[in-house]
Parts: C-alpha cells; sequence; structure tokens
C-alpha cells in the first residue's frame, strides 16, 4: 500500500506542472493588469504610477522570468505576495481554507445523511409511492442550483422571522471559528450547508439508488435472504457496502469541488471562502493569488482521489494495491 | 476656525446639493456607546490612502486617520473646508501663494507617539512628491505647489508657484491621511499594509477578504468624540446581499449608494426604520470617441452622436430605475461655476426641442458621409449605471439611424482596451471627491491620464490653465463656459449623459451621518451615534 501512495504521490508531479503552465499562461492571456485596474478604477492612470506599480509587483518582467519566479516559488512551498492586497498568500488563504473546508465537511455530512438513508430506501421500496417522493426530491435537487435555494432561503428567513418576531433576522454575514463561538459560526454555516448538501445529497441520492437496485439483484443477496438473513440486514451488512463504490466516488469528487466552486452560494451568504477569493483574483488579475489557488485545488483534487482510492480497498476486500 | 472656498456662493450649491431626506435625520442629543456595522461593496487593495484612489478604501479605513483639513462633518455638503489637525484655516498670503497652518498642539497618533507638523509634512512630501518607488495617486493635483516646509513642530507651510483655487480643494481630499514620518521614515511602505493613525478609531482587526474593525480612540483630539464604541466593515461584494444585510440588521448601512428600486424595496419592508438621505453625486459616466478611428475623427460625427441624445427625457425615466438623474455639463450641477439651464440648452445635445437636434444630427452625419454609421459601444460590466445608460444610449443612437452594439467586459479587460486604444467609442467615469470644478474638469483635457480619446487640442490646455491661474470667480465662469462648449459642443472630445445620484438608505437608529455629494467624503464616522 505504501509504494502504491508513494507512486500516486510521484504522478502528481506531472499533473500539478501540467496545471502551473495552463494557468500562468491562461491568466496572461486576459487584456490588462491588475495595475490598470487598481489605477483606472480609481479615476486616473498616469503613466509614470502605472510604470511604478508594474515595477513593484514584477509584471514589467519578461514572461520567462515570471514563469521561473512561480515554479521556483511552488518548489519551495513560497507562493509570494497576492498582487492585489500585497500580503502574503498563507496569510491571505488560511483563514479562508478553514472556513471553506467547515462548510465541505457540513455540507458533506448533509449529503451523506440525506443521500445515503433516501437512495437504500428508494431502491428497497421500488416503484412505491416512497420511490417516487424521493426520486422527486432528487431531481429537484439536481435541478434546483444551490446559490437559488441560498437566496430563497435567506428571504425566507427574512420574511419568516419578520412574522413571528416582528422584526426580519437573517444569518450572520461575518465569520467566526466554531472554537471562539460556537453558535454565530453554525448560524452562519448551516444555511450554505444545507443550500450545497441538498444539490449535493441528490446526485448522492440517485447514485446510491441505482447502486443499490443492482446489488439487490446480485445472486449472493437472493443467497443471503434464502438462508433466512433479515431483510434489513442483507440490505446493510451485504448490499449497502458494495452499493457503496460508485458512491464514494461521487462524494469524494463533490467534496473537492465544494473546497474551490462554490463560487456564487460564497456570493450568496457573503461566506469569505476560496471560491469567492478565486473570482476575485481573476477579476483583479491577480496572477500570484490565482496561479496559487489553481494549483492548491488541483492538489485538493488528487489528493482527494487517491483517498477515494485507499478507501476503495477498505470497502472492496477484492481490490488491492500491493502489487 | 472656517473659513469658505468659495464665498457665500456655496450657500447656494449647498442647498441644490442639499440633502433630500426623506426622514430628516435625528436631531436628538447624541447618545455614546453600540458598534455600528456597515457593508462595504469591495475590499480595498492596500491601506495607503495615499496610494488608493478607490471609496472601498476610504470606507473601512478613513475612520483611523487624521487629515489636515476636511469637509465639515455636521454639514458636509456646504463645500466649506474646515480644520482637523489645524488651529483655524489660514488665509492666503503673498498675493494667494502661500498658506501657513497651524497644528493643534497634544495630539497623539494611535501608539502614544505625539503627531507634529513635520508629521504633516512628511505626509505632504509623500503624497506631492513620492521618492522612487512610491506611488502616490494624487501628486499631479498639487502641480500648483512649488514647496512644503515646516519650520517648527506647530506650523507647515505650503508655497504656490501661482495663485489656485484647486489649492484647498486638493489639500482636503479625504484621502490625504497623516502619516506618523517615524514610521513612513523607515518603510515607505509600512501602510499598505498597516494602519496607524490620529483618527477617531483605532485599528482592531482585519479579517482577510472579511471585515476591518476599529475600536473607539480615547485619546482623539476632537472633545467628546467619536460617539461610537466600534465600528465593523464588512465586505459583501454582491448588492443583493448588501441590502439583506441592511434589511436583516446585520449592517446599519452601506455608504456608497443604492438605486431607486432598491431604496423602495427597502422602505417598503422596513417603513420608519429605514432612513433614506438623497444628493446629487459628484459622479459623471462620459462617451468618448475614439478620435484615432475614423470616423471618429470628424467633429461632425462626434456632434451628431450628442445631438441625438435626449438627455432631458432620459433623465426622468432613467432616474426611476439607475443611479443618474441630473443633466449638467462639466461642472457638478449646482455649483457656481456649472452652467445654467439657459447655458445648457446652447450646447450640443442639450437643446429643448430633441426633434430638431435629431435633425441636425442626421444633417450632420449626411455631411460627413456615414449615414449607415455603425459601431461598438464599449462598456464596462458593471449593471449600476454602466449597462443600464449604455442601452439608453443605444436607443437614442438609434433614432438618428446609428446602429450601435454593445460590448461590455470585465473592469480588467475593458480598461486594457481603453488604454490601447482599440475601442470605437466608450464610456467611462468621472467621479471626485470634493466639488472642485478646477480640478475635476482635468478629465477632459489631451493629456490627462485618464483621456482615452487621444486627440490634440491646444485651446482646451490653455483655456484650463487660465482658468487655475485666475482667482477671479467672474472670470473663472466665463472661461469654464468656453472651456465647456469646446468639450462638448464645438469639438464634442467628451459626451456627458447624466450626473449620478446618491441614495443611501440607512437604518433609522444610525444618526448624526450626513449624506455628502460624494462617496468618498464625510467617512470617518467621528459624528455618527446609535440610537437604538
Amino acid at each position: 500500500m505504501f509504494v502504491y501512495v508513494f507512486k500516486r504521490v510521484l504522478l502528481m508531479i506531472p499533473t500539478l506542472f501540467g496545471a502551473a503552465v495552463l494557468v500562468f499562461l491562461l491568466m496572461r492571456l486576459i487584456p490588462g493588469d491588475v495595475c490598470v485596474l487598481r489605477l483606472a478604477t480609481g479615476g486616473g492612470m498616469d503613466p509614470q504610477v502605472l510604470r511604478n506599480c508594474r515595477a513593484e509587483i514584477g509584471t514589467d518582467q519578461p514572461m520567462a522570468v515570471q514563469f521561473y519566479r512561480f515554479i521556483k516559488g511552488l518548489v519551495t512551498f513560497d507562493f509570494g505576495k497576492s498582487m492585489w492586497t500585497g500580503r502574503p498568500i498563507v496569510e491571505e488563504v488560511g483563514l479562508r481554507f478553514e472556513l471553506s473546508l467547515q462548510v465541505a465537511i457540513m455540507a458533506t455530512i448533509t449529503a451523506i445523511l440525506l443521500a445515503i438513508p433516501l437512495g437504500t430506501i428508494s431502491a428497497v421500496r421500488q416503484n412505491t409511492w416512497i420511490d417516487y417522493v424521493v426520486r422527486a426530491f432528487s431531481i429537484a435537487g439536481v435541478a434546483v442550483p444551490s446559490f437559488w435555494l441560498g437566496i430563497l432561503l435567506i428571504l425566507g428567513i427574512l420574511i419568516a422571522s419578520k412574522a413571528w418576531f416582528g422584526t426580519p433576522w437573517m444569518p450572520p454575514i461575518t465569520y467566526v471559528p466554531i472554537w471562539v463561538d460556537p453558535l454565530h459560526n453554525l448560524s452562519m454555516l448551516i444555511w450554505p450547508a444545507l443550500a450545497t448538501g441538498y444539490r449535493y445529497s441528490a446526485v448522492a441520492t440517485r447514485m446510491t439508488r441505482s447502486a443499490m437496485l443492482e446489488v439487490l439483484r446480485e445472486d449472493y443477496v437472493r443467497t443471503a435472504r434464502a438462508k433466512g438473513v433479515f431483510r434489513k440486514l442483507v440490505v446493510r451488512r451485504h448490499a449497502l457496502r458494495n452499493a457503496l463504490l460508485p458512491v464514494v466516488t461521487i462524494i469524494g469528487i463533490e467534496f473537492a469541488f465544494l473546497m474551490g466552486g462554490l463560487v456564487v452560494t460564497e456570493q450568496v451568504f457573503n461566506l469569505n471562502g476560496l471560491g469567492k477569493l478565486f473570482v476575485e483574483s481573476v477579476l483583479n488579475q491577480d496572477y500570484n493569488m490565482t496561479q496559487a489557488l489553481v494549483m492548491l485545488v488541483v492538489a485538493i483534487f488528487a489528493f482527494t482521489n487517491l483517498a477515494i482510492d485507499i478507501l476503495y480497498a477498505w470497502l472492496d476486500p477484492r481490490i488491492r494495491y500491493n502489487r | 476656525m472656517r473659513t469658505s472656498s468659495w464665498t457665500s456662493t456655496l450657500a447656494v450649491l449647498a442647498g441644490l446639493v442639499a440633502v433630500s431626506a426623506w426622514t430628516v435625520p435625528g436631531q436628538a442629543e447624541p447618545k455614546k456607546g453600540g458598534i455600528l456595522k456597515f457593508v462595504v461593496p469591495d475590499e480595498p487593495p492596500s491601506f495607503d490612502g495615499h496610494k488608493e484612489t478607490t471609496f472601498a478604501m476610504i470606507h473601512p479605513i478613513a475612520p483611523f486617520y487624521s487629515v489636515l483639513i476636511r469637509v465639515p462633518p455636521e454639514d458636509p455638503a456646504k463645500n466649506e473646508f474646515v480644520c482637523d489637525l489645524c488651529t483655524e484655516m489660514p488665509k492666503a498670503a503673498d498675493g494667494g501663494k502661500s498658506f501657513t497652518f497651524k497644528i493643534r498642539k497634544g495630539v497623539k497618533f494611535h501608539d502614544g507617539s505625539p503627531l507634529s507638523a513635520k508629521d504633516v509634512h512628511a505626509s505632504f512630501q509623500r503624497i506631492i512628491s513620492p521618492p522612487q518607488g512610491v506611488s502616490s495617486a494624487r501628486h499631479a493635483w498639487f502641480s500648483m505647489v512649488e514647496s512644503v516646509t515646516a519650520p517648527d513642530d506647530e506650523t507647515v507651510v505650503f508655497k504656490l508657484k501661482h495663485p489656485s483655487g484647486a489649492f484647498l480643494p486638493a489639500l482636503a481630499n479625504p484621502f490625504n491621511f497623516i502619516y506618523s514620518k517615524a514610521k513612513i521614515d523607515a518603510d515607505q511602505h509600512w501602510h499598505e499594509m498597516n494602519v496607524m493613525g490620529s483618527g477617531p478609531f483605532v485599528f482592531e482587526a482585519r479579517q482577510a477578504g472579511a471585515l476591518v474593525k476599529g475600536k473607539r480612540n480615547p485619546d482623539y483630539y476632537h472633545q467628546g468624540l467619536p460617539y461610537l464604541d466600534g465600528f465593523e466593515a464588512i465586505f459583501a461584494k454582491t448588492q443583493t446581499l448588501r441590502v439583506q444585510a441592511i434589511r436583516g440588521d446585520q449592517a446599519a448601512v452601506e455608504f456608497r449608494g443604492l438605486p431607486p428600486k432598491t431604496r423602495d424595496d427597502l422602505v417598503a419592508a422596513l417603513g420608519k426604520d429605514i432612513t433614506v438621505q438623497e444628493s446629487d453625486w459628484n459622479c459623471v459616466l462620459l462617451i468618448t470617441p475614439n478620435h484615432k478611428k475614423k470616423p471618429f475623427d470628424d467633429k461632425r460625427v462626434r456632434r451628431a452622436l450628442s445631438l441625438a441624445v435626449d438627455r432631458w427625457g432620459g433623465s426622468k425615466d432613467l432616474a426611476k430605475i439607475a443611479v443618474v438623474k441630473t443633466v449638467g455639463g462639466v461642472v457638478f450641477p449646482g455649483h457656481p461655476l456649472a452652467a445654467t439651464k439657459a447655458e445648457l440648452e446652447q450646447l450640443a445635445g442639450y437643446w429643448p426641442d430633441i426633434n430638431k437636434s435629431r435633425a441636425e444630427a442626421k444633417k450632420l452625419l449626411q455631411e460627413a458621409g456615414v449615414t449607415d454609421l455603425k459601431f461598438t459601444l464599449a462598456n464596462r460590466g458593471v449593471d449600476q449605471p454602466y449597462t443600464i445608460v449604455g442601452t439608453w444610449l443605444i436607443d437614442q443612437w438609434k433614432q438618428v439611424g446609428i446602429t450601435v452594439e454593445q460590448k461590455v467586459d470585465a473592469t480588467g479587460p475593458f480598461y486594457a482596451a481603453l488604454d490601447s486604444g482599440t475601442f470605437d467609442v466608450t464610456m467611462d467615469f468621472n467621479c471626485q471627491s470634493v466639488v472642485n470644478p478646477l480640478g475635476d474638469t482635468s478629465k477632459f483635457l489631451p493629456n490627462a491620464g485618464d483621456q482615452y480619446g487621444k486627440f490634440e487640442d491646444a485651446e482646451l490646455l490653455k483655456l484650463h490653465e487660465a482658468m487655475n491661474k485666475t482667482g477671479d470667480e467672474a472670470e473663472q465662469k466665463k472661461l469654464m463656459r468656453a472651456y465647456e462648449k469646446r468639450v462638448l459642443d464645438e469639438e464634442a472630445h467628451n459626451l456627458i449623459t447624466l450626473w449620478w445620484y446618491r441614495i443611501i438608505a440607512h437604518r433609522s437608529y444610525m444618526k448624526g451621518w450626513k449624506i455628502t455629494p460624494s462617496h468618498y467624503l464625510n467617512q470617518d464616522l467621528s459624528v455618527v451615534w446609535i440610537d437604538k
């Protein structure tokens, strides 16, 4: 197993390098730069100030020099400073990573808690009203964008709180770590976790249902039932565990996506997460920040995939990585 | 203690620009305490006022700093200047070429070190003549300054090359934070990422991308101020969220401005819990044809573009959906130097009879040989009011047979196109802080850094220089009319659309804050208080 993990980590290097080249070139295809943006939006573009700004952040250097600096920074884990704020990227990303991780974990828990029981019951009770309700619920989840659900949630909270308490209330819009003020933290993050968790669960519910339907028709399940094993036990011990392989894949990929892809939902709830930072860094043409974030997200995807593969072995004893 | 830059005539401006609050801000006795939470649409790139140009820096950071002079916080729309760190507004000496400011005694920076004239001198030196490697966004505004000196710890002297009506307004700019000389000497870039001033609030915390917090400065030199215990400036990118935050009382206000529909929604939802203050806004969208591209090198075509636009009619309709309202020329409407309605009606594009105006536009296009003119309007991807005004203009131009396609770009690519001169016609903005027509109108000069028309006009330069050098208001007004006619009519280098209109809807418990014609002004929050 150790050799397998080591090989997989080594294979990440060309993936990361390819991503580095791509993001470096793509960012520079966008016309303009951070200095033009900063000065022009303030209503003036003094050519000397523009030159000073470019010299200060290094965009006046040849592309090759800029690329060398970027790769050197990657290798030494020195991502440099944000071109927009001038602060170290590690400092800028730190708090946002914490928030995104918490939302991703909460949304994943929400999704698992919804998807696995609903998908299982839907498969077990196939073509009954329960199945129809679950299918409608999951199709709605896939169809409804989580940001729209988020807006509805906020509006609903505003209207309901005004109707019940006389004054409108909305969830906090500033983040406090959970260990500092759990109530504040949860009252802010529970809503985006629910909004994204629902969409996420919808995909996983459908996957659980179809995988379960397939497994429930397998011979060993029929054999177990013929031997007189209780139906609940057959479903839980024999069918579900085997049906979880594709579900785990979906959950893993979605988790990695949530770490950097919650762009619009973060805007709706004013979550100061990685997705929002990603968009802002692209809009601000902050090359250093965008490059660092892309590399971070690529690394998250690579490691999540590795974790999924390891989980496969635990779920299915037939899968072994020691060769 | 107080003086007026435009003498008594500014009282008229005050009346015109004044707050048209739906509910008059409370006149009750101010109370101490409370934390004011407000939303800011963007996060500032840095904390350095000398370097930055955005309101996103002013709103969260201005409360930490003192300035030399400013607009009076209790009546900021008056366009007068009062002392903040000085003891008395100076009288110009040496024929208007020398200003001596006496600095308050006993003022302390937030680290406890004393503030003296040396700090004021060092700060203005950094603004006016920044050392190598330091960006000063407004150094060009002080081109009339010959020298700044601090002969002792309580005196700062500005010597000018020539008298200039633009000097005091430039000095009163809210970005001119006074920094500690010791900090500047140690590191010219220190203030980009750190905050240490002598203003009403002491920097408490910054959460990257989320908020800036300040707490009351117990040693503030304006006795009894500030009223608040502190403030939280919360960064919220989307307007929907900012409005919901005010509605759900997660924030009391957003100080930039809201569209009319949003104001109406908030008033409908919150009733007496919301207070609205409104004012003309020292911001305008202007159209710039690219003089280097045919047929926009022909002034007949440029004039036709202006003649086709019904500003008087448009102001009524657009004011219902966008943050624009007032018809004006190159000077902020209502200012003594601004054109009267009768004067405006003499200019191309401002004629009272739009049919006559459009007939003239068609005639000019025919004369120029471009009866089937088609072009692309390069616009910025910002809803309020860029794309709304852009869409309106397309319809206006269609009335004279011009076909226009609007190309909306994100801010970066938009300005890159402007800078490289690859556009046909574009729309950008002129937003200023202190109403200072002599400085504000420099945007229309051919050599201005943000003039994207790329044209030459020696006559225009001469007019502007003459305006700046004369101290006689009547003469200034005459020159301004000639300047305006040249910019908007004779040469039609630029076309003014409509002046912006600022609407602030805030929670009624926020008291003491009064609207100004600029979202850059009156943001130190020292006189704001909470009545909960």
